[in-house]
């Protein structure tokens, strides 16, 4: 297969080699209505990375995520996966949506949610194995869920479903995991229990990005950073990036000056 | 039951309503779950024009060019209802509200403006088809159903209705898990690669073949309760999709020949000269098991309203 290569904004730049690159996002630009919702962002996410992506509500976080991926279609924009277009790297992608945007309420159970990580291996008519069901077992055993397997998946707790979701990601064996708030609405306990997951799955070389809004553990989770408010506001390590000038200008007023210097200086 | 009345007089319309009743009763599964359940309804009233176009342009009623017709009209609609919904960006509600209005007003307007006069094409039929009309003269007792003679006289309602059967079950089943899959997590499906519109269009295309067939044999008040009724007591029974879709085909088979036989028999039991319409009786019938699932089923209780 060929190496699908960028051109840099200019035109006229050298051509980058992006094969090394888990994601490369390069003048994506979404939008629902007449604004676009994320504008001309380029996005570099380095291998073995553990990636917060950082902005206000309405930032177009989840808006860059899904567009990153195919899941809404995009104005403009390149996108590659280890260098390839995404279309051919589907293997190598786990996403783990807004927990939001599923229907709880679906007739389905935890174990069966966890083996659509396994679509790709099952395809359409594949029947489910003894081994794939131990291997679903195995990934919630991972979350710390494998005595809910038969649970219908509505009767769990909002941190329960988020860990169900992250075994589903698990069952997908990929190599680069894009999370959308997985930390949303859990307890201590629960992210305690989903960061060391996500750590594990970046000791083992994968790479982690994850859409986050806590910002007082920004610093222990993650190494690298991207701020986001429509428009790309800055993107690099943690000790580089996550300042207060940087801060200040990915969420504009809306922190206030106490917050922010508690935050840069921790 | 002695064979020589009820092969002819009741084997064959027992038997379609039954095939009707499962063929629109399995993609509504999907249908109810993604809440699109009304589109079997709207579906079977935008078929009019369809079937006005077909018989001004053939000049007589038969069946094949109205089912076209009314397929057309069908195919239409979805269309219709997917370009105003992405283009208006509103609601799928809203968008098959207006498809349904205006394709049925178009149908009354060419009925009133042609020389349909003479045929019979009335509300009547449109709401409770002709199950007790499909009737199979041929047929002299049991020994007919092995009669290549006789059985070529069965109404032609029937080998249809079972073609369509065979179609939706062959759809369901071969896309089972991408079905499930978008149907619970859209985001997710397509981070996989699954093409999420063109299988959605595609359900609703076959829940159009079902509900159109159905509607010529038995009339929309089956496919409204039918696409509605079996899948949604369904749930009630259970929380897993493949024991849902297996209830729901239970319970619309059920619907079919009880509804049937009540209709028939039921009034002569409580002493009344006449039969009431199968169809009708058919419909409440699975009302009537939607309630007592929604009285007594074991997965009442919803506890899956989104946390966050
Ligand atoms: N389906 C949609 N249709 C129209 N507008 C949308 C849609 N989804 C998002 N938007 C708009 O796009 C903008 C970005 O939304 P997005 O969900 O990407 O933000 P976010 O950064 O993920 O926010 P949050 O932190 O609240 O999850 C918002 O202004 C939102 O109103
Ligand atoms: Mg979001």
């Amino acid at each position: 297969m060929t190496q699908l290569k960028l051109a840099a904004q200019e035109g006229a730049a050298p051509v980058e080699d992006l094969s090394d690159i888990p994601l490369a996002i390069r003048g994506l630009t979404v939008s629902y209505g007449s604004d676009p919702a994320v504008f001309s962002v380029d996005m570099t996410v380095p291998e073995g990375a553990m990636l917060a992506v950082i902005g206000p509500n309405g930032a177009g976080k989840s808006t860059l995520l899904k567009a990153a991926l195919g899941v809404i279609p995009k104005l403009s924009g390149l996108v590659t996966v280890y260098g390839q277009p995404i279309a051919s790297q589907r293997r190598r992608i786990a996403y783990v949506p807004q927990r939001a945007s599923v229907d709880w309420d679906f007739p389905t159970r935890v174990i069966d949610v966890v083996l659509m990580g396994l679509y790709r291996d099952l395809g359409l008519l594949g029947r489910v194995r003894r081994s794939h069901r131990d291997q679903a077992r195995a990934c919630l055993a991972r979350v710390g869920m494998e005595g809910f397997a038969d649970r219908q998946i509505g009767q769990l707790s909002g941190g329960q479903q988020q860990r169900v979701f992250l075994a589903r990601a698990l069952a997908q064996a990929a190599d680069l995991y894009l999370l959308d708030e997985p930390f949303a609405g859990v307890d201590a306990a629960t992210e305690k229990a989903i960061v060391t997951v996500l750590k594990a799955l970046r000791d083992e070389g994968r790479t982690v990005v994850c859409v986050h809004h806590d910002l007082a553990t920004v610093t222990d989770y993650f190494s690298h950073v991207f701020l986001l408010n429509r428009r790309k506001i800055a993107a690099g390590p943690v000790a580089k990036v996550f300042t207060q000038q940087m801060l200040q200008a990915a969420y504009g007023g809306r922190l206030s000056g106490g917050q922010i210097d508690r935050i840069a200086a921790s | 039951m002695i064979g020589t009345e009820f092969v002819p007089l009741s084997l064959p319309p027992l038997l379609i309503g039954t095939l009707a009743a499962l063929a629109c009763a399995l993609p509504g599964n999907f249908l109810v779950l993604r809440r699109q359940a009304l589109i079997g309804d709207a579906i079977s009233h935008v078929v009019l024009p369809g079937i006005v176009v077909a018989f001004l342009l053939t000049g007589r009623v038969s069946t094949w060019p109205m089912m076209l017709g009314a397929g057309g009209a069908a195919l239409l609609a979805v269309l219709m209802i997917e370009v105003i919904r992405r283009a208006g960006k509103i609601e799928p509600g809203a968008a098959m509200g207006v498809v349904f209005t205006t394709l049925f007003a178009a149908g009354v307007l060419l009925l009133e403006q042609s020389d349909t006069s003479a045929v019979h094409l009335d509300v009547q039929h449109a709401l409770y088809g002709n199950l007790e009309s499909l009737i199979w003269l041929d047929a002299l007792g049991w020994n007919s159903l092995l009669d290549p003679v006789a059985l070529a006289g069965l109404p032609t309602e029937l080998p249809r209705m079972a073609l369509v059967l065979v179609g939706v079950i062959g759809f369901i089943w071969l896309f089972w898990r991408p079905l499930a899959l978008s149907t619970f997590d859209e985001g997710f499906a397509r981070s996989l690669g699954i093409a999420t519109g063109p299988l959605g269009l595609g359900l609703v295309v076959i829940a159009a073949m079902a509900a159109v067939a159905a509607f010529d044999a038995v009339g929309s008040i089956i496919v409204i309760a039918m696409f509605i009724c079996p899948p949604a007591a369904a749930r009630l029974m259970t929380n897993r999709l493949s024991l849902q879709v297996a209830w729901s085909q239970g319970f619309a088979g059920l619907a079919a020949v009880s509804g049937y036989v009540l209709a028939g028999y039921g009034p002569l039991w409580l002493g009344y000269a006449h039969a009431v319409s199968a169809a009708g009786m058919i419909a409440t019938v699975s009302g009537l098991i939607l309630a007592l699932a929604a009285l007594f089923g074991p997965c009442r209780a919803r506890l899956g309203q989104p946390a966050g």
